[in-house]
């Protein structure tokens, strides 16, 4: 019998194989955002949305914390290189996102309410196919420390 | 308006709540030396507290119109009255019904929260994981069906 509800971190990933290792790089970005769905009256834009409905925006100091899954290099001892991780989050997440307004300036944004559950999806989707050592594994964005969002592969487990 | 909704790919929302309250961990069906030697200083008979933080996380399809599982408002008001109304500013084993009969260890008390909001009728109840202090926390995600390897 098992012990109820007790999460098994060892268990959760036994496909990747038994030396699987998670990373995690964690950044920091600065982003205006308004909720607001044309498709709404102005009437029920506030009553859903309040005050993030604001005409003019609002912003947030978001943190993102990307996962990589992997088997460590036997000859470097890495599941990836820090620094070609960094390289990836700097061009596909800070120079689209960072100071920048995510709905009027991120495409991938467009026609979507930039709440923390689609900008995690659009960040999960703009690293994916970037990361080919080890494999993109948990994606959380934190609108703020008490407000977050995760995002990851059905089957995987959120950690 | 679309949201490029991919089937294999799961998204959660995480709300965290903060709550102070006051607790003694003591088992009525073991002997004051017992309760000493298992519990130490969480034994104190007059009490102590701790300031917790409750962290939620809720799974469901990402409505396309709001771009949210739930709405933060109702969340938000459905864990105030389940929960913080109940354990905030309170003393854990006198005022939580609950915690009469059971010890109000933080496992104990991730039990007794799940069950509270795992009725939440906007979105599915993933876990809940409660921080006791900044050095040890705990999660629950339910009991889960027998042969269920997670």
């Amino acid at each position: 019998m098992e012990r109820p509800g007790l999460l098994d971190r060892n268990s959760r990933n036994d496909e990747v194989g038994a030396a699987m290792v998670l990373l995690t790089r964690k950044i920091e970005f600065s982003a205006s955002h308004r909720y607001h769905n044309p498709n709404l009256s102005a009437e029920e834009n506030h009553r859903i949305f309040g005050k993030c409905n604001n005409p003019h925006g609002h912003g947030h100091n978001y943190t993102l914390e990307v996962t990589v899954a992997g088997e460590p290099d036997p000859v470097t001892g890495m599941v990836l290189d820090l620094k070609q991780l960094k390289d990836i989050l700097e061009r596909e997440v800070m120079q689209r996102m960072d100071h920048r307004h995510l709905n009027l300036e991120v495409p991938e944004l467009a026609g979507q309410i930039p709440t923390c559950e689609n900008i995690a999806r659009v960040i999960w989707q703009l690293l994916e196919p970037k990361i080919t050592q080890g494999k993109l594994h948990h994606v959380r964005l934190y609108e703020s420390p008490d407000l977050f969002a995760d995002c990851y592969r059905n089957g995987a487990g959120a950690r | 308006m679309s949201n490029g909704m991919s089937n294999d790919l799961k998204i959660e929302l995480g709300r965290r709540y903060h709550f102070a309250a006051s607790h003694r961990l003591h088992s009525a069906q073991l002997s004051d030396e017992e309760n000493w030697r298992v519990f130490g200083k969480c034994n104190n008979p007059y009490g102590h507290g701790h300031n917790y933080t409750l962290e939620v996380s809720l799974s469901g399809d990402v409505d396309p119109a709001t771009g949210m599982i739930a709405n933060l408002a109702d969340l938000d008001a459905f864990v105030e009255r389940e929960v913080l109304a109940e354990f905030d500013h309170k003393s854990l084993n006198e005022d939580v019904p609950a915690f009469r009969e059971k010890v109000p260890t933080t496992e104990n008390l991730c039990i007794e929260i799940f069950e509270r909001l795992k009725s939440f009728p906007k979105a599915r109840l993933e876990r809940i994981r409660i921080q006791e202090t900044g050095n040890n926390s705990f999660e629950y995600s339910g009991e889960k069906p027998q042969g269920d390897a997670q």
